[in-house]
């Protein structure tokens, strides 16, 4: 295997710096939009670091499930985006796998983070879990119909393939199953990121919290390394919704002014993305539970119609 | 001295011939029946692991062997094992080695209460009846042995026979046996008209001779047959009955290898015998299998009883393993023997895959019920602090069988999406669409797959215990963790150097599609596999093992740097103020499942009865009783309807049966003189 160890080295770092900022911009910008101050940007990097130098409190009924999920959590998410295509359209570790990996990558995070939930015994944690994986069970087959349409456009299910195929001139976003794909995984995206209105990422009020409720008795390390680990989810989620569908700037080339563009584009697309789902946050109130898979099923109809348009617009 | 595979596969037939014997001679001792029965199957699964093995990389069917002279005309008693049949015979003798093992310690609990050399007797006949089944070369030794293996696992089920369960559902399974087993014998018949010989050789691709009705005649009562014994939906309803009441060795045997036999004969069949398929087989099987898949995982969510729960998920996938073979009849039918191949694969690679962390999380749930005496999970939890070994195993089973990475469940499922997309560009009419959409469900089954398994293991082994007998397991013997730590092993192998089995597989899609598939997928000295070519798609799950075992210094490096200070101590979980945590606060597996039973109500039905009795609100209650109930909707729709139509037929016709001789004797006449007719 020909690794390039520099680019893994950038992306690794890329995905740990990066990623607690995307948090932190949501935050600061939501709380804007709705008139309040808010926290700083930086303010996840003092919170990580706070995390990350207090004492622990583990619940006597966990055993040792509870203690590696961090660990499976933070290294599945890591794993995940370096298969993913950040700056250059050629992700590092994209031989190891595709799209099919990286949902499976997230999934075995996501499984042992509802395990985690079950095992300190509290009802909370029991609920979140539940509802995670139900939720998720709704979401995937929406997010595989839309990557689908992607990857049998590109004759390929590798990211960098798909990247590239999009890159081909002849591509545009106003492609009807291009757009269709993509409004089906921007719904799919606010689902497995905990966002309003399917989870509210701020509350910890016991009966409405999804995400949070399984993370209720994680302390210390292990929650900063669970919380860096779900904000390296969402990086990598939303690059590959920013790259797939809208895949300009990507470095091409290997000089540092194509990295640097590459870059700078990445990070423009992700703020766009992450004012998106400011506004959608802002302007939706979180939905009961049991509505939630009628949106979801929205987008399973999306990403159907996107792949019925690529058999109709040929 | 040079052993020839055939001689250790006729070695490993008289092993389990001499454990059977000698299970039945020893009854009266038991520690020695059971150390006798199950270490001669352990032994001659090994040989015949060793003799499958020697077969599948020779790569060319073996000698015609002949085991007995023919004592009736027509019936030869010889078997010839090709690649197909040699594949086979490496998952039964994987999981008859591992099971045996594990037999050694699970019998103990049998002691004293049940005959272990009776059990030990028919689990040997079991696996010779099987292995039997896969190298046979002729229909009559096929099906010779597809009845000795239904009529042993009909008294494996019955073994504790003194429950009534258990007789109900020996009884269901039997029925179903035999429905199945006619069906078969049915469709051979109209293949054997066609070739007019009953050597397996002469059937090869006999479809292509035979009319277009006969031949989809033929494919129907195959895929019935076939179908029942596999647990194709709706044909499923032995498996969720039989499976729990078996001893737990039994329901792994069952799960693993007895549908594995209806997989075989499918495979067999339409691939081998009935030469290329028209359309609407492929779309037949690939639809049963999608339909089987979801459903298997939805009824699996509802069930608390941890081996029916299992055994739902065997009829998962055993979909998921059909919609690999029914992409492939479908690429047969359109031309693109490679596609096939590479469909065939995922098919067969699941069925190896399901065989072992199926057998692995049926051993799990046997040694759970052996410490817990239950199979509620309701009653089970805190086991993973009392059973840590059974615990990592029955974990590993779980990621395997939910198809998460690096595991061998997602290799195989990998494979099959692979198919399924590549199949979109092969036919230019709508049905283009079916694959995709063939491709989502495999994503929501796999999805529902994790939650159910996050449920299972999560409610068994994880917090706190919820009864006495949970709160006082341990941790089972040394032979059951062994047969559970072979599977354990057998599952990370499988996942972690897939190009390696699939060498192994080239013999037989050589045989069944003229192609071999290895040297297209293997990159990297075979360290990546590709899905055909490296820019459809590549995975490599050792490499994934290997990348994050990079990685995880980060996690370590940032603990060293910030955390040096940080001390660790545990205490109680966030009780809301309350003074402690009961178990009866913790979520269950019923309330788990809760909102997937809402969201699909309009397929379950939920009937629900709830009794409180209180003073003064009904808010306060004194006593609560809570039933709920999800009934299937096969068995509420087809067949409640088709067993009472069939008792009230057969009241009418007993009518016939009035006990008076002179009418039996008219009867006789009557048939004699209608033959005749018939005759002239």
């Amino acid at each position: 295997m020909n690794l390039d160890l520099t680019a893994i080295l950038a992306q690794t770092a890329l995905l740990l710096a990066l990623s607690p900022l995307l948090t932190g911009l949501i935050r600061n910008w939501k709380a804007k939009l709705q008139n309040r101050r808010g926290p700083r940007v930086w303010q996840p990097y003092f919170d990580l670091a706070k995390f990350l130098r207090k004492d622990m409190v583990i619940s006597e009924h966990a055993s040792w499930v509870f203690s590696i999920t961090p660990y499976v959590l933070f290294l599945t998410a890591l794993s995940a985006g370096l298969m993913t295509p950040m700056v250059t359209a050629l992700a590092p570790m994209s031989l190891l796998g595709g799209a099919l990996a990286l949902i499976g990558l997230l999934g075995l995070g996501r499984f042992f983070l509802a395990l985690g939930g079950l095992d300190p015994a509290s009802a909370f944690g029991g609920m979140g879990s539940s509802r995670e994986m139900t939720l998720s069970a709704i979401a995937e087959p929406a997010m595989m119909l839309a990557i689908f349409t992607v990857a049998i456009a590109a004759g390929s299910t590798n990211l960098s393939q798909i990247v590239l195929a999009s890159q081909m001139p002849g591509w545009k976003f106003l492609d009807p199953s291009h757009a269709l794909a993509f409004a089906a995984m921007f719904i799919v995206l606010l689902a497995e990121t905990g966002r309003l209105p399917i989870d509210n990422p701020a509350t910890h009020l016991e009966l409405t919290m999804i995400h949070e409720a399984m993370l209720l008795e994680y302390s210390g390390r292990y929650l900063a390394l669970i919380e860096w680990g779900a904000s390296i989810k969402q990086l990598v989620l939303m690059a590959l919704l920013a790259n797939i569908f809208f895949p300009a700037g990507l470095a091409a080339h290997t000089t540092p002014a194509a990295f640097a563009l590459g870059l700078l584009f990445l990070i423009v697309k992700l703020a766009v993305l992450a004012g998106a789902v400011v506004v959608v946050e802002t302007t939706n109130a979180k939905l009961r539970l049991f509505r939630v898979p009628d949106l979801l099923s929205a987008a399973f109809i999306l990403a159907m119609l996107a792949l019925v348009s690529t058999f109709l617009f040929r | 001295m040079n052993l020839q595979p055939d001689t250790l596969l006729v070695l490993a037939l008289c092993g389990y011939g001499i454990g059977a014997v000698g299970g039945l001679l020893f009854m009266r001792r038991e520690k020695l029946a059971n150390a006798f029965s199950f270490g001669a199957a352990a032994l001659s699964a090994l040989i015949g692991l060793l003799a499958a093995l020697l077969f599948l990389s020779a790569g060319a069917a073996g000698p015609q062997i002949t085991l007995l002279p023919p004592l009736v005309p027509y019936i030869q008693l010889s078997i010839r094992p090709d690649p197909l049949g040699a594949f086979f015979l490496v998952i039964v003798s994987l999981l008859g080695l591992a099971l045996s093992i594990y037999s050694i310690g699970y019998a103990k609990s049998y002691f004293g209460r049940k005959n272990v050399g009776v059990l030990g007797a028919f689990f040997n006949a079991l696996l010779l009846a099987t292995t039997l089944l896969f190298v046979a070369d002729n229909i009559w030794l096929f099906l010779i042995s597809w009845e000795l293996t239904a009529l042993t696992a009909y008294c494996l089920v019955s073994f504790e026979h003194e429950q009534p369960e258990t007789r109900d559902a020996g009884v269901l399974y039997f029925i179903m046996a035999h429905i199945d087993a006619g069906c078969i014998i049915l469709g051979f018949l109209l293949l054997y008209q066609a070739s007019g010989d009953y050597n397996f050789a002469s059937l090869h691709h006999i479809g292509a001779k035979m009319a277009a009705g006969k031949r989809d005649a033929a494919f129907i009562l195959f895929l019935l047959g076939f179908g029942i014994k596999a647990g194709i939906v709706p044909l499923h309803i032995w498996l969720p009955v039989a499976h729990p009441v078996a001893p737990s060795n039994v329901s792994a045997l069952l799960s693993g290898v007895i549908i594995k036999c209806g997989i075989y004969g499918l495979i067999r069949v339409l691939f081998d015998f009935m030469g290329p398929p028209p359309l609407w087989w492929g779309v037949t099987v690939l639809t049963a299998g999608t339909v089987s898949a979801v459903l298997g995982v939805l009824y699996a969510l509802m069930e608390h009883d941890l081996k029916r729960l299992l055994a739902y998920h065997s009829i998962e996938n055993i979909g998921i393993i059909l919609m690999g073979l029914g992409a492939a009849l479908l690429f047969l039918h359109s031309g693109h023997p490679l596609l096939a191949a590479l469909g065939l694969v995922a098919g067969l690679y699941h069925t190896i895959n399901h065989a072992s962390f199926k057998g692995l999380l049926f051993m799990g749930a046997g040694s759970v019920l052996h410490a817990t005496h239950t199979r509620n999970m309701e009653e089970m939890g805190g086991l993973a602090k009392r059973m840590p070994d059974t615990a990592m195993f029955f974990l590993v089973g779980a990621v395997a069988i939910s198809a998460l990475p690096p595991l061998n469940g997602f290799v195989s499922e990998w494979l099959t999406y692979q198919a399924l997309l590549q199949g979109f560009g092969t036919t230019e009419s709508l049905m283009r669409l079916m694959f995709p959409l063939s491709g989502a469900m495999l994503a929501l089954t796999g999805t529902l797959a994790a939650a159910c398994f996050v449920k299972a293991f999560g409610i068994t082994f994880l917090a706190q215990p919820r009864s006495e007998p949970a709160a006082r397991a341990h941790e089972v013997g040394p032979s059951m963790r062994l047969g559970m730590a072979l599977l354990t092993l057998a599952c990370v192998a499988l996942g972690l150097f897939p190009t390696q089995l699939i060498r192994l597989l080239d013999p037989v899609t050589q045989q069944l599609t003229g192609l071999e598939l290895g040297p297209r997928v293997s990159l990297n000295n075979g360290l990546v596999l590709s899905a055909l070519s490296g820019k459809a798609g590549t995975i490599s799950t050792v490499g994934m093992v290997l990348m994050a075992a990079c990685l995880l210094p980060i996690p370590l490096g940032l603990w060293l740097v910030f955390g040096r200070k940080a001390k660790t101590r545990r205490g109680p979980t966030w009780d809301c103020g309350q003074r402690g945590l009961t178990p009866q606060m913790e979520y269950t597996a019923t309330g788990f499942s809760k909102p997937i039973r809402m969201i699909f109500k309009a397929l379950f039905r939920p009937r629900r009865d709830v009794q409180r009795e209180y003073d003064f609100s009904p808010h306060f209650a004194r006593k609560l009783r809570f039933e709920s109930h999800v009934e299937e909707v096969f068995v509420r729709r087809l067949y409640r309807p088709l067993r009472i139509l069939i008792l009230r037929v057969s009241r009418r016709i007993r009518a016939l049966q009035a006990g008076s001789i002179h009418a039996y004797l008219l009867y006789i006449f009557a048939t004699l003189l209608l033959l005749l007719i018939f005759a002239l």
